[in-house]
């Protein structure tokens, strides 16, 4: 294994090299424009292209007679690019929707190439055995010419990308607002689907036609949970491409009975699980641990207004309360009532009264904080109240799960807004701030 | 009795694919979750791999069994990807439905020697060899098993259909009343999820998974366009269906080629003439009708308090 390691990253054996090449620049380019398609919804459109130049590739073989690659490629174009336009015509004149126009596209285009080739297969040509590879791909014999395809295409791609970045930003995120002040949106939408049905077209042959939606789907998905800016979106979806390719190539060094398009595949899936679980922010596991401290964070809250409102109860400051009689005025299990008690007394809000073990009181730094969390409450109930005209016995709910993300900021302007109230609508008094 | 041609056969597996896959698609198509059905239909390949393992026959049932299996695994992952907010549903479904696929291709060939499968035959199955496919009761011979199958899979998704005709329609035109009403929504999703599978495993087998995307999405399709009635509109897909099946067969003889891609091609053809001259919704009649009278006089009187207290 670790012997085959080095063998496949000394890059002596030729023809490892050209697979090799060949795939990280495709999982390079497919990854790049995979971010634009997943962004605009537009992910299976990938899918339908893929299966609708299948036809042009028969359609070229049949005029020219051999598998001129040159002229396979141009048919596959072509219709690539048809299948896109009937796709959007029907959407743009019809009441079909999106998802059915791209299955429509997909499976009659498809179906019509199945039906060309089985014709050519017929017919009797025998220049016509691995027409095929244009549907299962074939990456392990990849030759120089695919590499400097594959090669040309990347860099022509990473340059319009560069180039035209301000705009194909706009058109992913706000295309009302990117025709509002006259960008060429149909320019750029053209140049878009142009890469992505080149890309695809050079692609199906490493991959194979059911694959290839996902070089461009998985690095895409992966990417996004790591950063919330496109430019990073696109370097890290390039970057799991790549990944994904020497990943898959190396799996088919090692067996090389085995397909290569289906270990990138599964190369480009575990970088998306890996993301999924272990992103920052917004992995799994990074969401459980947010998840975790904001409930703490709302419990011990929760506690400081408790014990406030039994101060304001009994307008005592100086008193014990024991666990019970917070559990009295707010239902919640004792265990997590003690948990957040002992947290806050770590935190100096809550301290032990008079040296009891278990009776509790306030602090004035934990009292002051309590007391905000009321007059937010209470400001906002009126707000509900006052401004959106929402019946007095319905904003209580409401204001408990407010009273906890309400910012200094929102405070300020609801006090200015109300006018600097001092009554809520239950009659209970809105304690200073 | 069962001693028909097999031209009468093919014609038979055919139109009951057809028929199948119109019922169910024209609910898909309304859910705007057509797509649906070319991701079962590519992501049941580990599944039907696996059963094979298991087996190791090509027996029908283990293959629906782990194809059924794997096709509401893929509905239930894309739900959950996509309801985590961080993937859109096309994304997720395509995300989920290619890994199914490559899984299965490996599967495949890291057992080849011993799985009489390939991909060839998911992707384009041959409905050409069913007469060939004979099944025997006893000694009796009952005709081919793949019509059988397609048989069994129809009576289901009719009764299916029929038994829960109101909540189904409910649920695919206004999900929100029908949770309301208390139609138990998640169970006929998935039902409707589960009519989907079976219907594109029993078809694959015999037209391939392409095919049965067409025939999923294309006559449904078709006849949305040619009426607003639900009712009208099911029995409309299922008709073009079967015409698409008979018409494919012959064009497929005319030129030699491959049935399942003819069909596929005819449902294509019907398409494009409803969305031509069909008379309310072609593009070219609608742009002949008179102009519509001024916007203001078609909006309705709006009476109801625009905010609920």
């Amino acid at each position: 294994m670790i012997d085959s390691l080095y063998e496949f990253f000394s890059f002596t054996d030729p023809n490892v090299n050209y697979v090799l090449a060949g795939t990280v620049l495709l999982g390079i380019s497919a990854g790049a424009l995979g971010c634009f398609a997943v962004l605009r919804r537009r992910a299976l459109v990938g899918d339908a292209v893929a299966h609708a130049v299948l036809p042009g590739v028969c359609l070229a073989f049949i005029v020219v007679g051999d598998k001129n690659p040159f002229a396979l490629l141009l048919g596959a174009l072509i219709f690539g690019w048809l299948g896109i336009i009937v796709m959007d015509y029907i959407i743009q004149n019809s009441k079909i929707s999106p998802d059915a126009s791209i299955g429509m596209v997909l499976s009659v285009f498809f179906g019509f190439g199945v039906l060309l080739l089985t014709f050519i297969q017929s017919s009797g040509n025998v220049n016509q055995s691995g027409l095929d590879a244009f549907l299962f791909g074939k990456a392990a014999s990849m030759v120089p010419l695919d590499v400097i395809v594959f090669g040309t295409l990347s860099v022509l791609i990473i340059i319009c990308i560069i180039l035209t970045f301000k705009e194909l930003k706009l058109v992913s995120f706000d295309i009302g607002y990117a025709q509002a002040i006259g960008y060429p949106v149909k320019k750029i939408e053209f140049l878009i689907a142009t890469l992505m049905v080149m890309t695809i077209t050079v692609g199906l042959q490493a991959v194979g036609v059911v694959l290839m939606a996902s070089m461009l789907i998985i690095p895409a998905a992966a990417a996004r949970f790591w950063t919330t800016s496109l430019a990073y979106m696109v370097i890290i979806a390039s970057v799991v491409g790549a990944f994904s390719g020497v990943a898959g190539s190396f799996v088919s060094y090692l067996a090389p009975a085995m397909p290569t398009g289906p270990w990138i595949v599964l190369a480009a899936l575990s970088a998306f699980l890996f993301s999924f679980m272990f992103a920052p922010k917004k992995g799994e596991i990074a969401r459980f641990i947010i998840h975790q401290k904001n409930k703490k964070n709302v419990n011990d809250e929760n506690i400081l207004k408790t014990m406030f409102l039994l101060e304001e109860a009994d307008e005592r400051k100086q008193r014990g309360r024991s666990i019970g009689e917070i559990l009295k005025r707010r239902r919640m299990y004792p265990s997590t009532a003690k948990k957040g008690l002992n947290r806050l007394v770590r935190q100096n809000l809550v301290e032990k009264y008079a040296g009891q073990p278990d009776l509790y009181m306030l602090t004035d730094k934990g009292r002051k904080r309590g007391q905000r969390i009321v007059r937010v409450h209470r400001l906002w109930e009126l707000y509900l109240t006052d401004q959106v005209q929402i019946a007095g016995d319905h904003v209580h709910d409401d204001a408990e799960s407010m009273e906890h993300l309400i910012t200094p900021e929102i405070e300020a302007q609801l006090t200015k807004v109300l006018e600097n109230p001092l009554i809520d609508p239950h009659k209970s008094k809105i304690p200073e701030s | 009795m069962f001693e028909l041609s097999s031209t009468v056969w093919i014609l038979i597996t055919g139109s009951l694919a057809a028929a199948s896959c119109a019922l169910v698609g024209s609910f898909l198509l309304l859910k705007k979750m057509s797509m649906m059905g070319d991701a079962i239909s590519h992501a049941v390949l580990p599944g039907i791999a696996l059963a094979f393992l298991v087996t190791s026959t090509r027996n029908t049932l283990p293959m629906l069994i782990g194809a059924g299996a794997f096709g509401l695994l893929t509905v239930y992952l894309t739900e959950f990807l996509s309801k985590k907010d961080r993937l859109k549903q096309d994304a997720s479904m395509g995300l989920v439905f290619t890994s199914l696929f490559a899984v299965g291709v490996i599967i495949i060939s890291l057992f080849a020697t011993h799985v009489d499968l390939d991909q060839e035959c998911v992707l384009y199955g041959e409905i050409a060899y069913t007469p060939w496919d004979r099944w025997y009761w006893g000694e009796t011979y009952m005709g081919p098993r793949p019509v059988w199958i397609l048989g069994f899979v129809f009576l289901l998704n009719i009764i299916f259909v029929t038994g829960f005709y109101k909540e189904l329609k409910v649920y695919t035109f206004d999900k929100e009343l029908a949770l309301a009403l208390g139609v138990p929504v998640t169970l006929i999703h998935y039902m409707l999820m589960g009519s989907v599978s079976l219907s594109t495993i029993a078809a694959f087998e015999s037209v391939g998974a392409i095919l049965v995307v067409a025939l999923l999405i294309v006559p449904p399709a078709t006849a949305y366009l040619l009426t607003q009635n639900l009712k009208v509109m099911i029995y409309l897909a299922m008709a073009i269906g079967v015409a698409s099946a008979i018409g494919g067969y012959y064009l497929a003889l005319l030129v030699n080629g491959t049935i399942a891609g003819a069909i596929a091609v005819v449902t294509g053809m019907f398409f494009t003439l409803a969305f031509l001259f069909s008379p309310s919704e072609g593009i070219l009649l609608k742009n002949k009708r008179p102009a519509l009278g001024p916007l203001k006089a078609q909006l309705p009187e709006i009476d109801a308090p625009l905010i609920v207290k």
